[in-house]
């Protein structure tokens, strides 16, 4: 099992981006074959290919969409394209190299659905890939695979692109459709869940860029066929983003399953010479944070991941060796949730700063003997009392490296300095004082 | 008084039209706003949005005042946003914006340089972990794979490109 090109199979081609080069290489034929198929059809297959959301929560994909009531009420698919979640990079490289992948699963995918309209969500910041989508959807309508009546089949789906303008709460679903509907991004108590009441209170179904772009692979090969890739739990392929402290950062395609010391070492070149493997987050700065010795049998899939106390959340692995503090390390995360804390509830608006305050003081040497027991407190205080799960994902990885890199912590207290040495120290900044917001 | 242009204002009916409600025009007209009115949202941005738009200035300030994006002070022409989280912070995206803002004459993050040129942000994750550490200038595609030499370079090229 190495790198695989499932997905990915013509990113490597630049015409691929444009509408002739993507139908040269067999776009859009999923679209006319579903097209043909019921609905129900393409949602079987799509439960039986065992897709999970590929946003981070891998929730199963077919049994979302049949969350969906039965009684043709209008609905919305929308695309979470906000990638935002630190060390996540991989849509924005499925958009940049294959934007029309992307439509083309959308538009399978609000059939399926009974969406007639679909708004793909981007994060402000992502201009580039914006600009390509916009050129992409243009093109996509004019040859009518986007419209009234596509392809003469009777089926009418629009798209358009929704600009956010930063905002990482954004990606939380409910706070994206706040975002979409024109307000500030909170998220919603849920129930109701978006399937039942979304966009507008309508059915909305909220997926992420890499699951809506699976489904045409899904169309072609079938169910069964997708599951050719992956574990019984984990099916398919996931493109992976690697970065930190390796050879040759970037995104890969591998199968779910796949161990993660044969991708660093493999697919990433490994580690840089004369450093030593400290630690791995495996998917996205929420995820609990993997000892080296962890590392050794750890495999790229839901349930190992989930074995191991962490998740597989976006598929953003951040490899970290023996020059790096890990009190300085956690210190840019626990500043990144205080920033990104919407502040609807108390637990996470406090709970963030509080967290921040003290991993900050301790980096500047006015840490006090008990901070990290009291910064274990604090995060077990954060998790599962807010509305959306941004207060739990900003604890889950104090909870974590302040566990298992213990000592950093204590010596750092301790002797006001940093037992890595080397270890440069920054100004404390509040979130008003980063720039010009 | 800040008036948008014939064509700004032309692009903000349109994009009323454009979406289910026409509250979800806002972003995209507060983008435009902020460009035509030198690169940060004022008071009077705000007012003109909301008597244009027919909004409660009141959910045009929130929207601005919430998203990062939208500039609440003065920017320089080059406003440069440094990624500092997690990878970008490990490999070195902190040092950069010192040693960019050292050169660039910027005293403070959100100060305008001397000369009018710059402003520097710390911004969150921007999505490009993978050519750490890496920057954004206003909102044009990202400048990555950077180190403090590059860096310096950036801030005179922009310079000598900005003071004609």
């Amino acid at each position: 099992m190495a790198e695989v090109k499932y997905l990915s199979e013509h990113y490597h081609k630049p015409e691929y981006r444009g509408l002739a080069g993507y139908k040269a290489n067999g776009g859009y034929a999923m679209l006319e074959k579903a097209l043909k198929m019921q609905p129900q059809q393409i949602i079987d297959e799509v439960k039986a290919s065992g897709l999970r959301g590929r946003g981070g929560a891998g929730f199963p994909t077919g049994m979302k969409w049949g969350f969906l009531p039965k009684n043709g009420e209008p609905r919305y698919l929308l695309c979470n394209a906000d990638e935002s979640e630190p060390g996540t990079f991989k849509d924005r490289v499925m958009m940049e190299k294959a934007p029309h992948q992307l439509i083309e699963g959308m538009i399978i995918s609000a059939y399926a659905v009974g969406a007639k309209k679909a708004y793909i969500y981007i994060r402000g910041e992502y201009m580039g890939p914006a600009a390509i989508l916009e050129e992409a959807i243009a093109e996509a309508k004019k040859a009518g695979y986007i419209g009234k009546n596509i392809l003469g089949s009777g089926v009418d789906v629009e798209l358009d692109l929704y600009l956010g303008a930063g905002a990482y709460i954004c990606g939380e679903e409910t706070g994206l459709i706040s975002s979409l509907e024109g307000f500030k991004g909170q998220p919603k108590l849920k129930p109701p869940f978006p399937a039942v009441q979304g966009y507008l209170k309508k059915p909305t179904i909220v997926n992420n860029v890499e699951t809506l772009a699976a489904v045409v692979n899904i169309i072609r090969d079938g169910g069964q066929g997708y599951r050719k890739y992956g574990t019984e739990k984990s099916a398919g392929t996931k493109l992976f983003s690697l970065s930190g402290a390796v050879q040759k950062p970037g995104t890969y395609e591998v199968p779910l399953g796949y161990k993660l010391m044969d991708f660093i070492n493999n697919e990433c070149g490994g580690l840089l010479p004369g450093r030593k493997l400290k630690g791995v987050i495996p998917g996205g700065s929420s995820a609990p944070i993997l000892s080296a010795e962890e590392c050794m049998d750890a495999t790229l899939d839901y349930e190992n991941m989930a074995a191991k106390g962490s998740m597989l959340g976006s598929g953003a692995i951040i490899v970290i060796d023996d020059s790096y503090c890990m009190v300085d390390v956690l210190s840019t995360i626990t500043h990144f949730y205080h920033h990104e804390s919407c502040g609807q509830c108390t637990p996470c608006r406090e709970g963030t700063g509080w967290v921040q305050k003290i991993v900050h003081g301790i980096v500047h040497g006015n840490g006090k003997p008990g901070d990290v027991d009291l910064l274990l407190k604090i995060a077990d205080n954060m998790k599962g009392r807010t509305i959306c799960a941004l207060s739990d994902a900003a604890a889950l990885p104090v909870l974590s490296f302040v566990t298992k890199y213990r000592e950093e912590f204590e010596y750092f207290i301790k002797e006001k300095k940093s037992k890595v040495k080397g270890t440069q120290i920054y100004a404390q900044l509040n979130p008003s004082e980063m720039g010009a917001h | 008084m800040f008036q948008l242009s014939e064509e700004g204002k032309a692009y903000v009916k349109s994009e009323l039209a454009r979406y289910e409600s026409k509250q979800s025009a806002i972003i995209r007209c507060l983008y435009r706003a902020q460009d035509e009115n030198g690169g940060w949202v004022s008071p009077e941005v705000i007012e003109h949005l909301s008597q244009l738009m027919d909004i409660p200035a009141a959910q045009i300030d929130e929207v601005s005042t919430f998203y990062t994006m939208f500039n609440q002070k003065p920017v320089g022409k080059y406003h440069v946003q440094v990624c500092c989280t997690l990878t970008c912070g490990m490999l070195g995206g902190r040092e950069l914006t010192d040693a960019m803002m050292k050169e660039a004459g910027c005293k403070k993050l959100g100060d305008v340089s001397p000369d009018g040129l710059f402003t520097f942000s710390k911004v969150e994750c921007l999505g490009s972990c993978d050519t750490a550490p890496m920057l954004q200038i206003n909102r044009d595609p990202y400048t990555e794979s950077l180190n403090t030499e590059k860096g310096l370079k950036l801030v005179r090229d922009l310079r000598a490109k900005g003071g004609k």
